[in-house]
C-alpha cells in the first residue's frame, strides 16, 4: 500500500496542476488561482517518506513550471523547502487533527508563492506584481488551508479503499474449543 | 533527526533544481514542452468533456430550430461575400494608389483560428497557451487576437502548442495610439494583477488631452503589431512626473478572462 500511496500522491500532483491550468473559476470568483502542491506537500511530508516528499518536489515543480511561464525548475526549491522541515519534525506534530493540518496547509500555502516569486526576482524576472497580489495571496493561503484536510480525507478513502483490512483478533482459539460431540471420540 | 537518507534527498533534490535551472534556454524550453505533452491525453479529455453539453444539446434541437439558424448562416455568408469583394476592390484600389505614390505594397495578414488550452497555473503571469505549433507554421512575437481586439503575442513555440502572453502582462508592451486629433502614441503596459481587463498606457505626451471613452488602437511601431487592432477605450488618465507625461488606464476591448477561440495572424 505504500507504493501505491506514493504513486496516488504523484498522480494527484500531476491532476492538480492540469486542474489549475483548466479550471479558471476560482480566478474568475475569486481573482486568483489556488495552488493545490504545497497542500498535498504537506500530505505528502506528514504522511509518506522522503523519497515521495522529493519525487513531489521535482515533479510537481517541473509540471507546474512546464504549463507556467516560470522558469522550468523554479518551483522545485520552495515546494521541497516547505516539505523537507515538515518531514523532520513530523513525530511532534499532530497531524491526525485537522486544525493542524489547516494551519500547516496554510502557512505552506502562504510560503510556496512567496519564495517562488523572491526567486523571480531574483533571476531578473518582473512578475506581475502590486497590492491586488496581497489579495491574491490570502485568496491562495485560505485555498490551500482549506484543501490540506481535503486531501489527507481523500486520500484516507483511498487506503481503506484499495489497502489490506488490519486482521481483527478474535477471543476464539480453536485449541481451546470444547467439544460436545461423542461421535468425534 | 538528521538521517544519511534525508541528507542524501535534500541534496540530490538541490543539485536537480539548480541543473534544471542552469539548462541553456533552448534545452530548457524543449524540457519544457517535453514535460508539458504529458498532460496531452488530459487536454483531450477534457476538451471532449467540454464538448458533451454542446453535443448533447445539439442531439435535441429541433430541426425546425436547424433549419433557421442554417437559413440565418446563409444570408449571413452572402453578406460577408459582398462586402469581401467591396474591401478587395478597395485593397486593389489602394494598392494602385500606393504604386502611384510609390509607397512600399502592404502585405494582408492571415488568420488562423486556435483554440485556447490552458491557463497560466500561476497567479504571477498572464499567459495562454492555444493548439497551434510550428507544424502549423507558428513562429515567435506573431499578434493573436479575438474579434474584439488584440489578445497579446506568441512568446514560444513547441511542435504542437504555443505560449501567448497576453496584454496587460510585463512581458507584453503594446506600442499604442490614442484616437484623438493628435494621435498620441504610447505604449500599453502591465496594470494590476486582479483585474485582466484593465491596462495601462504609459509614456503619453504631457500635453495629450485624452477623454474618457477615447478608442486606443495599436500604432504599427515596433514592427510586431499592426497599424489599426482596436486595443480598448481610455478609463480616465492624470499627468505624471510634474506633468511630464501623461498615463491613462484602458479598458481592453477583447475578454482575456474567457478567452476560448483566438485568432493568429500570419504574414
Amino acid at each position: 500500500m505504500k507504493a501505491l500511496n506514493s504513486i496516488l500522491v504523484l498522480v494527484a500532483a500531476f491532476i492538480a496542476v492540469f486542474g489549475e491550468a483548466v479550471i479558471t473559476a476560482p480566478r474568475h470568483w475569486l481573482g486568483a488561482q489556488i495552488d493545490l502542491l504545497p497542500a498535498l506537500m504537506i500530505y505528502a511530508a506528514l504522511s509518506t517518506n522522503i523519497v515521495v516528499v522529493s519525487l513531489l518536489a521535482v515533479f510537481g515543480g517541473l509540471w507546474f513550471d512546464s504549463l507556467s511561464a516560470n522558469p522550468l525548475g523554479l518551483t522545485i526549491f520552495p515546494l521541497f523547502i516547505v516539505g523537507f522541515p515538515v518531514f523532520l519534525q513530523r513525530d511532534l506534530i499532530l497531524r491526525e487533527l485537522p486544525f493542524a493540518q489547516v494551519v500547516l496547509g496554510g502557512i505552506a500555502s502562504a510560503v510556496v508563492p512567496l519564495l517562488a516569486v523572491l526567486l523571480l526576482l531574483t533571476a531578473g524576472q518582473k512578475p506581475l506584481l502590486g497590492w491586488g497580489s496581497l489579495w491574491q495571496w490570502i485568496v491562495m493561503t485560505a485555498g490551500g488551508a482549506v484543501a490540506t484536510p481535503v486531501f489527507f480525507t481523500l486520500f484516507q478513502w483511498c487506503d481503506d479503499a484499495l489497502g489490506y483490512k488490519p486482521r481483527t483478533e478474535s477471543s476464539f482459539r480453536p485449541d481451546r474449543e470444547i467439544l460436545r460431540d461423542r461421535r468425534r471420540f | 533527526m538528521f538521517k544519511q537518507k534525508n541528507y542524501i534527498a535534500l541534496g540530490t533534490v538541490a543539485l536537480a533544481a539548480v541543473l534544471i535551472l542552469s539548462l541553456p534556454s533552448s534545452a530548457a524550453s524543449r524540457l519544457k514542452l517535453a514535460l508539458g505533452s504529458l498532460f496531452l491525453p488530459l487536454f483531450g479529455l477534457a476538451g471532449a468533456t467540454q464538448q458533451l453539453p454542446s453535443d448533447l444539446a445539439d442531439s435535441v434541437l429541433p430541426r425546425r430550430e436547424l433549419l433557421r439558424e442554417i437559413d440565418n448562416l446563409r444570408r449571413e455568408n452572402t453578406q460577408l461575400q459582398a462586402e469581401k469583394l467591396q474591401a478587395n476592390a478597395i485593397a486593389m484600389e489602394n494598392d494602385q494608389l500606393r504604386s502611384l505614390v510609390g509607397w512600399e505594397k502592404q502585405q494582408p495578414w492571415k488568420m488562423r483560428l486556435a483554440h485556447v488550452v490552458t491557463r497560466d497555473p500561476a497567479n504571477w503571469w498572464r499567459t495562454i497557451e492555444i493548439d497551434l505549433g510550428s507544424r502549423d507554421g507558428m513562429t515567435a512575437n506573431l499578434p493573436v487576437m479575438t474579434t474584439d481586439g488584440l489578445v497579446g503575442r506568441i512568446a514560444s513555440v513547441g511542435y504542437t502548442r504555443s505560449e501567448v502572453v497576453l496584454v496587460g502582462d510585463p512581458k507584453c508592451k503594446v506600442s499604442a495610439m490614442v484616437d484623438d486629433p493628435g494621435h498620441d502614441i504610447g505604449v500599453l503596459s502591465a496594470s494590476g494583477p486582479l483585474d485582466s481587463s484593465l491596462a495601462d498606457l504609459t509614456y503619453l505626451p504631457g500635453t495629450a488631452a485624452l477623454k474618457s471613452g477615447q478608442q486606443v488602437i495599436t500604432s504599427g511601431i515596433g514592427g510586431v503589431f499592426p497599424k489599426g487592432i482596436p486595443l480598448g477605450q481610455i478609463v480616465d488618465s492624470r499627468q505624471v512626473d510634474f506633468g511630464l507625461y501623461t498615463e491613462a488606464r484602458v479598458k481592453l476591448s477583447a475578454n482575456l478572462g474567457s478567452l476560448e477561440v483566438v485568432c493568429v495572424l500570419t504574414p
